[in-house]
């Protein structure tokens, strides 16, 4: 406001011939001592309220409409069926949710990108086929054929990356390409049958079956979850205090670890209530933890998210955007393969309908309802998680209730549609508060 | 103007270049010193960015020597002006808006302990280089597009100043700020003249030019249109060698006005 003021002032004199600054002292002058709009932020429980306060006005809602709405669908779902809250029920989406987050995963990357890859349905659709053939047909050790596969995966995303960022063809019409043609090859190559059962005790079959049935699994992790989260984040405040840098509070702190205590044991009382810890969500915590460091704590990171920002500071920053940009859609084609390994664990088989129907359109909907902007440059590979959360428990709750595929959609839809709203509103709120 | 010395850090000695049919610069002589602000004017098409861009390396000069510090150097590629300790700060900031403050000072350069990014270094020297450029923001941990124009500028040049450059090239650094920011930017301006730096500003707004520099190299259609000492010059004097004339917008106004009171 007070900005707008001065430069409509600036316009003015300046049209009149006047020189703009005629006394440079009083202009300099003017600059008060301590910018009044530093941001201070008080300690204790009054500051963390009032950041939080600021940051909603701001438009910075973080996490917090997703939650929400995981929050009204425990509720909304557990009022109609009962059994929706049950171990076994919530165990079933924790475990189901894994091959679409794996997916997300790298859904995310390309998205931070200010890309979108439309293939990972297929890719992860030919990675499962190329396991299944291998093992299957050829008897081919497992482990390699996973291995073939995961390969292969990044192979096709970085043939994807090498003609958006090299030869400069729009990544949206590339990967629609990707998407047809994988497709074709994974039917090509599961031959005539169309459907190649797998063995339910191997590797790939004990993905998603595979339970640490032992107690001490599920209590163990989220004790080791716990103390690593305060252990290093106490470590970083010692350090920023030793810098002389502002640091959390230790009582911030303890508040954290103690929410993040309750989530990870409420979870693992529910799982040793069923089968124990399931293997599928230990690996998808473990590269979500891999991934979310990656993106923040490494040079790498940095310059994915540069990207997103501006791609012609980073090009100017000495950043090898080509580089960058191929090897991220490889990461997108690597993820979306090992998300095709637990479908195919998931189903038993590799068959002709896999990586197909609303698959692809369920990986970008749960990173953008995780809260991943669509624009590039924003977002954690933590949304994945959340947003598949929604989605999976969406669907069996629909399932409890008997609901039809096509009430599954729509209603699928409007959420996404929702998110998408929050999104757009929110940014709408951040530009009036300077934040986009 | 604090610590002149007497070998100019960049001086360019009968510089040409030609592009086709057109010769954008011919027989441009310039001479910068450390410590000292050298506002660079020019009317549209003067010059003012062909011989920015051959300082710092974006295009070759065909003709003439460019001396860094008395000696004669190639400047072929960015990346020679660069090594030789030239900074430049165009006029597109080329930030990332979603990065913040930190990260963007440090982006292309990020100091790393064993692999990991060492946020807590990096944002200690940040605060530190802000600190001693008296640059103000609300938080060196807030993504850039919450920033105003000026501080936007002021972060832009701070993120030069990494390198600890010999010169710094300012490309219109005040078009498009408001009073209090252009004030801010000045500050900074006179902060890097006071550090050792050579400045070479590149201005529309003689007003900028009168308060922080210390000469006015003016071009006028790929030439030097003469270099004047700003305290003992009037701002009419360094208009009219923008324009070639003695008749200029404020003479033209003058007897607009005249003519207009005389009816």
């Amino acid at each position: 406001m007070s900005i707008d003021k001065t430069s409509a002032t600036d316009k003015t004199s300046a049209t009149e011939g006047e020189p703009v600054v005629a006394n440079p002292e009083a202009a300099a002058a003017a600059v008060t001592v301590v910018d009044p709009r530093l941001l201070v932020r008080e300690q204790g429980l009054a500051g963390y309220v009032g950041e939080f306060k600021r940051k909603m006005k701001g438009g910075d809602l973080g996490s917090v409409p997703v939650v929400i709405g995981l929050l009204v669908i425990c509720i909304v779902f557990q009022s109609l069926n009962s059994a929706f809250l049950s171990a076994e029920n919530l165990n079933n989406i924790a475990v189901a949710m894994v091959a679409t987050g794996m997916m997300s995963v790298g859904i995310i990357f390309v998205l931070l990108l200010g890309e979108i890859d439309l293939s990972v349905g297929s890719v992860s659709g030919v990675a499962g086929a190329i396991t299944a053939v291998l093992s299957v047909t050829h008897g081919m050790n497992e482990w390699l054929a996973v291995l073939i596969a995961l390969v292969s995966g990044a192979a096709i995303g970085a043939v994807h990356g090498f003609f958006f960022a090299r030869i400069g063809a729009p990544a949206f019409a590339v990967t629609l390409a990707g998407l047809l043609f994988w497709l074709g090859f994974m039917l090509q190559i599961l031959g005539e049958n169309g459907t190649i059962n797998i063995d339910g005790e191997g590797v790939v079959g004990k993905l998603t079956t595979y339970y640490f049935s032992d107690v001490a699994a599920a209590y163990g992790l989220a004790t080791v979850a716990v103390v690593l989260f305060f252990v290093t984040s106490f470590l970083d405040n010692r350090r920023r205090e030793a810098a002389g840098i502002p640091s959390r509070p230790l009582g911030d702190l303890i508040m954290r670890t103690a929410l993040l205590a309750v989530v990870a044991f409420a979870a693992a009382i529910m799982f040793n209530q069923y089968k124990g810890l399931p293997l599928a969500l230990l690996l998808f915590l473990v590269v979500l933890v891999a991934t979310d460091f990656v993106l923040r704590r490494t040079g790498y990171g940095r310059k994915i998210f540069a990207l997103g920002g501006s791609v012609e500071a980073s090009r100017r920053a000495g950043i090898n955007v080509t580089a960058i940009r191929i090897s991220v859609f490889a990461l997108a084609g690597f993820f979306a393969a090992v998300g095709g390994l637990f479908w195919a664990s998931k189903i038993a088989a590799a068959n002709q309908s896999a990586g197909a129907g609303d698959l692809l359109m369920n990986v970008i909907a749960a990173a953008v309802i995780g809260g991943t902007s669509l624009f590039g440059g924003r977002g954690r590979t933590w949304n994945a998680l959340l947003g598949v959360m929604v989605i999976t428990s969406i669907q069996y709750g629909l399932a409890l209730e008997g609901t039809a595929t096509p009430v599954l959609y729509m209603i699928t839809g409007g959420v996404l549609l929702a998110t998408v709203v929050i999104d757009s509103v929110t940014r709408k709120t951040q530009k009036t508060a300077g934040r986009a | 103007m604090v610590n002149v010395s007497a070998t100019p850090v960049l001086a360019l000695r009968g510089v040409s270049k030609r592009f086709g049919a057109v010769q954008a610069l011919t027989d441009v002589e310039l001479e910068i010193h450390a410590g000292e602000v050298v506002a660079l004017v020019g009317d549209n098409g003067a010059g003012k960015s062909t011989l920015v861009k051959t300082i710092a390396g974006v295009h070759p000069i065909d003709e003439g020597v460019i001396e860094w510090d008395g000696k004669a150097v190639q400047i072929n590629k960015p990346h020679d002006a660069q090594n030789l300790g030239v900074a430049t700060v165009y006029q597109d900031l080329a930030l990332c808006d979603n990065i913040d403050v930190v990260g963007n000072l440090y982006l292309g350069r990020e100091l790393k302990k064993r692999g990991i990014l060492d946020e807590v270094e990096m944002e200690r020297r940040s605060r530190e280089l802000l600190q001693t450029l008296s640059i103000r923001i609300p938080s060196v941990r807030i993504p850039i597009a919450s920033l105003s124009g000026g501080q936007r500028q002021t972060v832009a040049i701070a993120r030069s100043m990494l390198g600890e450059p010999k010169l710094v090239i300012l490309d219109e650094p005040t078009a498009a700020l408001g009073v209090e920011q252009t004030a801010q930017v000045l500050d900074l301006v006179e902060r890097l003249r006071e550090r050792g730096h050579a400045v070479l500003l590149i201005s529309h707004n003689m007003a900028d030019v009168k308060a922080v520099a210390d000469k006015v190299a003016v071009l006028r259609l790929g030439r030097n249109n003469g270099v004047f000492e700003v305290k003992t010059t009037s701002q009419e004097e360094i208009i009219s060698a923008i324009t070639g004339a003695t008749e200029n917008a404020v003479t033209r106004r003058a007897a607009r006005s005249n003519a207009e009171a005389q009816k």
